[in-house]
């Protein structure tokens, strides 16, 4: 194919260390999409085509390298958007790089809100849209509907934020949360979190879980030899746990958990079979696919539409055009709104013995995202809108 | 009392992880005076290679052995981390004797290409590698005996490099046919899949026992009997403790002092490798898996004192139980009505984090008061 | 090693050196792009943290691996202090640095207050660091914990500190760490182009002055020829009725200040300062750009931060799978052949051997003294 110029983007994930086995997906479907869209004639601006090309650079695991990648793909590299980061921790690493640089990054990964900004488009789940349908549903339809909770997660700021908003949405629902407990990252020594739970819950309950990367295997592994298992009533939905992680961490170990995500592999449409597909042509059969890697397959997609719409790499006019961008994503039909985040379709599954999910309910059609939590006091009645100047990141409703 | 027991278990439980992992390491360090920081990246080894043997016994033809695969990953993770050990001895720590500060830092670097390793290199090619390695090894002494090629050494050690090369690379080429998982080098972390036996727990009326943690003692007190007898009992657990003593005198009695080395160095990284199958029980396998229990174990050893095998027994115990203790805030259980400001303060310190903390803090103090362990080596200290 | 001590008047050539380091460092700015800058003024004041390792390590003969404590301790000091004077930044209830909002803290932390004032932070920065580590040593030391030990030792308190600072999201934002970029100091954003120049001026300054120190410290002075002693024979400084502890106590105090002015000067470069800077793999790599440059030869540990450094990040934008096994290999290359580092190896091929093999004098060895004993002496 013949292309007039070319565009160099950014790829910032961790190829090494605890992150990489996550984070390295997501590099492998953003150049999927990068190479689909090359082959679909790559960005016209101008009425010039242009082919996309990446650089690609190691965040390492290690927030501070990630600060430092993103300077480096910013002034050294120029380019006009970075796709990239995981933990909460790198995406906050990262933003006082782009809003001192008034650069441009895409972060793909559902997390916990409470956070616009003007440098940064989320098109992973907020809040709103993955973790508070999720405790709905374990509270009122699931096994274990109106058994007390136990809140695990990993010691940063995405489990911290996001059960300090469950805590806020059980009360207002009329749960009861027995208990909560952290482990460092890096350390996978789980068995007094097993004892507390235990105590906390000896009649079974629901566990909401926000561990991450692979201190899940441990926990998934003791909970069942510690008898916490689906059959006594003790049922877990996790946050960060998709078809790669069920992968690595083996299906024996969670058939029958939860989990809620925007995209499962086993959706059952044309568009998300054709995900599937190309993924699984490019990078092997034994693969798989899950929310994160859809989401970072959408971002690049919609970051072309922003620039055809905008018909200008600069920054500036790509934020506004991508208000109002749609996109026939692999979930459903998705689309940007002002806060800089996406309406997406929520979806709740469970954890089948092959590996895969079942999926249990659907929502009626895309939910839009709410940056900042109504559930939480603090943030309760403010709203964020990009699109009109004097809203911007933080305004009463 | 059921507290007590729950909370003796759940720490023995913790100091059995502790003390597997750090028995190969209170050998090296005990005896020789080693500092091995690669000493966690060979217990990632150990179980690495519990997922190797795992997807052999997922084959069609061993599938209905799976239940057993956990023993003979056992034997084959020893030899595994154990060869290791050893080529890690002859190549780099033989220079280092006497100087143990420059070993830290070799070992140190050793521990990242190890990382690496694992991280670049596809596991059917670094299985054929070991393969064609124990070949080489065993080759000359096999051939010894079959062949009379006693006469024509270099025959002898030709023929055993072409045979170890010719069997590594065809294992190779083998399991990527027949294990295409292993095929692909990747950074990720794997799945050991325990089998179906040893995932429940054991009902013991309102309290279950885990089998895995009651498994992992149980290959920890096997550990610990069978390095005992070793060092006690046997010739060269003999040879062991007399080099340690005094190595000029032993060498001038005949000990050949640098097989004693590379023994020791050998049975220790060894014990790493079980101690790798044991922890790809608990949690997940993947290179970063030995940089969680390598100080943990280097505090067992300091704390129990140095060269002293029971010593490092009663600091995992302690360390475990005071794990359990603190991370999961017994105290308040005890004692419910404890006064509101002591309370805020066992409640700050419940948590994983902040048990670590604490914990380390204590053995900290501890050597204050006891600066060679708590059973230091009575008598006039042994000569490197 | 009298000899290196500089003399006056210079010598024409040793002017004009000094001439060009000084334009080179002036003129630098101009030469390359404000991200190499920014990573070069990064690099730079890691040389400061080496040349503290070199001090207690190269001279003294104690091998710490928990200088990522004091280096952490002093970032987190500048960022602290940052966050506080963040006029620009959007802010929690009761106008706290944001972070508090999220996790619903309504009260600044006490150990916070203090550092509203600069003047304070200013000397907190390397005191507090220097504080820390004498308590540390002093009371190591004072059990004559030594060689390997004293290194697990510091392992075990860096991963005291780790742990710590990882897990208290509420006081101090756990392992996200604390950011500076946004933040404000003299009027100018802490992240802009012109504020990171000066920055880089600064630690080029503070290296070359930190550097003077040392030198004076440790070259022919009574205080230097005391750590030399303990390093090469410890034993027998006892015994001529010295006590080496207060020497290593003040050493290991001075390597720990020196640390946290490396670690603030270095957390107003990077943006950010996490839990992640003791994290263990950190501080034992600090150990090996000291090892690489030449122990005990003060500039050789700093070029080696620097040189390290900057081949890690070409390296690892070029190749990044490759970096691991380069660095595991220069560990072993370091230990096994090239024990003086690069410094002394040109040291040692120099004309001082060729007097050596005249007969003229023998050199001592560069590195530590050999620990011979197995275990700590107390007790018995």
């Amino acid at each position: 194919m013949e292309f007039d110029d070319t565009v160099a983007v950014g790829i910032l994930h961790s190829l090494s260390g605890t992150m990489a086995i996550s984070e390295s997906t997501l590099s492998e479907v953003e150049k999927m999409a990068i190479e689909e869209i090359n082959a679909a004639g790559g960005v016209t601006v101008d009425g010039k085509s242009h082919e996309i090309t990446w650089i690609e650079e190691d965040g390492a695991s290690d927030w501070p390298t990630f600060a430092e990648k993103a300077k480096k793909l910013i002034d050294q590299d120029q380019v006009p958007v970075v796709f990239g980061g995981w933990t909460s921790a790198s995406r906050k690493a990262m933003l006082p790089v782009f809003e001192s640089k008034d650069a441009f990054l895409y972060y793909p990964i559902q997390y916990e809100g409470q956070e616009c900004s003007r440098n940064i488009f989320y098109t992973g789940a907020t809040p709103n849209q993955q973790a508070e349908p999720a405790v709905e549903f374990m509270f009122k339809e699931s096994p274990v509907a109106g058994k007390p909770f136990f809140l695990v997660g990993s010691d940063y700021v995405f489990p911290r934020t996001s059960n300090t908003i469950t805590k806020a949405q059980l009360e207002s629902l009329g749960g009861e949360v027995v208990g909560e407990d952290y482990l460092p990252l890096g350390n996978t020594e789980v068995a007094p979190i097993i004892a507390k739970i235990k105590n906390a819950l000896p009649d079974g309950g629901a566990i909401i879980n926000t561990l991450n990367g692979d201190q899940n295997v441990a926990f998934f592994k003791q909970m069942q030899s510690a008898g916490l298992t689906p059959e006594n009533d003790y049922y877990v939905m996790s946050f960060s746990i998709a078809e790669v992680e069920i992968d690595t961490i083996g299906p024996e170990y969670l058939a029958d958990h939860f989990a809620a995500w925007n995209f499962f592999q086993a959706i059952d449409t044309p568009a998300s079979q054709k995900f599937t597909e190309a993924f699984k042509a490019k990078y092997g059969e034994d693969r798989v696919t899950n929310d994160p890697m859809e989401s970072a397959y959408n971002m690049v997609y919609l970051w072309k539409a922003g620039v055809e719409k905008a018909n200008s790499f600069d920054d500036n006019l790509v934020r506004e055009a991508l208000i109002g961008v749609t996109f026939d994503a692999p979930q459903g039909p998705i689309e940007v709104m002002p806060n800089h985040h996406i309406s997406q379709t929520v979806r709740i599954g469970q954890v089948t013995p092959d590996g895969q999910f079942e999926i249990l309910t659907t929502s009626d059609g895309p939910i839009a995202p709410q940056a900042w939590n109504q559930f939480e006091p603090s943030s309760k009645g403010y709203a964020c809108d990009w699109s009109d100047p004097d809203k911007g990141e933080k305004y009463l409703l | 009392m059921t507290l007590l027991l729950e909370s003796l278990f759940n720490g023995a439980a913790i100091g059995s992880v502790l003390l597997i992992a750090a028995l190969g390491l209170a050998i090296v360090f005990g005896l020789m005076g080693v500092i091995n920081l690669a000493h966690g990246e060979l217990m990632m080894l150990g179980a690495y290679t519990t997922y190797v043997v795992q997807s052999f016994f997922k084959l069609p033809l061993l599938e209905p052995l799976f239940g057993g695969y956990i023993f003979v990953a056992v034997v084959v993770a020893f030899l595994v981390s154990g060869l290791v050990g050893l080529l890690l001895e002859r190549s780099v720590i033989r220079r280092l004797y006497g100087r143990p500060l420059e070993t830290l830092l070799a070992t140190w670097g050793v521990s990242l290409i190890l990382q690496q390793f694992v991280r670049t290199v596809p596991l059917a090619w670094s299985t054929g590698l070991w393969l064609a390695a124990m070949v080489a090894l065993a080759g000359p002494l096999v051939g010894n005996r079959l062949w009379g090629l006693r006469q024509r050494p270099w025959l002898l050690r030709l023929g055993s490099w072409v045979v170890a090369a010719a069997v590594g690379v065809a294992a190779a080429g083998w399991i990527r046919g027949a294990m295409p998982k292993l095929a692909r080098a990747s950074a990720r972390n794997v799945d050991v899949t325990a089998p179906r036996w040893l995932r429940g727990g054991l009902d013991l009326g309102d309290w279950t026992l885990p089998i895995p943690r009651l498994v992992i003692i149980g290959l920890t007190i096997l550990a610990v009997v069978a390095v005992y007898w070793f060092l006690n009992r046997s010739l060269w657990g003999l040879r062991i403790r007399a080099v340690t003593q005094n190595r000029t005198m032993s060498d001038c009695l005949g000990i050949p002092t640098q097989t004693v080395d590379a023994l020791t160095f050998g049975v220790g990284s060894g014990l790493a490798g079980v101690a790798g199958v044991a922890v790809s029980l608990l949690g997940s396998v993947g290179p970063n898996v030995g940089g969680d229990y390598i100080v943990g174990c280097f505090m067992v050893v300091v704390l129990g004192g140095v060269g002293n095998l029971w010593g490092a027994v009663v600091a995992s115990a302690g360390i475990g139980v005071l794990t359990d203790v603190i991370g999961a805030g017994r105290l308040l259980e005890v004692w419910p009505q404890m006064p509101a400001r002591l309370q805020q303060g066992v409640e700050f310190f419940a948590t994983t984090s902040m048990a670590r903390v604490l914990v380390f803090a204590l053995i900290v103090l501890v050597l204050q008061v006891r600066p060679a362990g708590l059973f230091p080596q009575r008598g006039r200290m042994a000569e490197v | 090693m009298a000899d290196t001590r500089s003399r006056w008047p210079p010598r024409w050539s040793q002017v004009l050196l000094w001439g060009m380091g000084l334009a080179l460092v002036l003129a630098l700015p101009s030469l390359v792009s404000p991200f190499r800058l920014n990573l070069l003024g990064r690099y730079l004041s890691l040389a400061i943290v080496a040349l503290g390792i070199d001090l207690i390590w190269g001279y003294t003969g104690l091998l710490s691996l928990g200088q990522g404590i004091f280096f952490a301790l002093g970032g987190y000091g500048a960022a602290m202090h940052l966050q506080l004077n963040c006029h620009s930044c959007s802010r929690a209830a009761g106008g706290l640095p944001e972070f508090f909002g999220l996790y619903g803290v309504q009260q600044l932390p006490w150990f916070w207050e203090p550092f509203h004032s600069p003047w304070f932070t200013l000397v907190a920065i390397w005191l507090a660091p220097a504080l820390v580590a004498g308590l540390l040593g002093f009371l190591v030391f004072r059990n004559r914990i030594k060689g390997v030990y004293f290194s697990i030792l510091t392992q075990a308190a860096l991963l005291v500190f780790f742990n710590f600072f990882n897990g208290q999201q509420k006081l101090i934002n756990g392992t996200n760490g604390l950011k500076t970029d946004l933040t404000r100091l003299l009027g100018m954003m802490v992240g802009s182009d012109a504020m990171q120049r000066n920055l880089f001026w600064l630690t080029a300054l503070l290296a070359l002055l930190t550097w003077l120190l040392c030198r004076r410290l440790v070259v022919g002075g009574r205080f230097g020829h005391a750590l030399l002693a303990i390093r090469d024979d410890e034993a027998r400084l006892r015994c001529l009725g010295y006590n080496p502890t207060p020497f290593k106590t003040m050493v290991f105090a001075l390597a720990g200040g020196l640390a946290g002015i490396s670690g603030a000067l270095y957390t107003v470069q990077s943006g950010i300062v996490s839990p992640q800077f003791m994290a263990a793999p950190f501080s034992i790599e600090m150990v090996i750009w000291v090892a690489v440059g030449g122990r005990g030869t003060l500039w050789g540990a700093m070029a080696g931060a620097l040189v390290i450094n900057m081949a890690k990040s070409l390296v690892s934008e070029a190749w990044p799978q490759t970096w691991l096994f380069i660095q595991g290999g220069l560990f072993l290359l370091v230990v096994t052949t090239l024990q003086g580092g690069v410094v002394g190896w040109f040291q040692e091929g120099g004309p001082r051997r060729l007097l050596a093999r005249l007969g003229w004098r023998t050199r001592l060895s560069t590195y530590p003294a050999l620990e011979l004993e197995t275990g700590p002496e107390g007790e018995d």
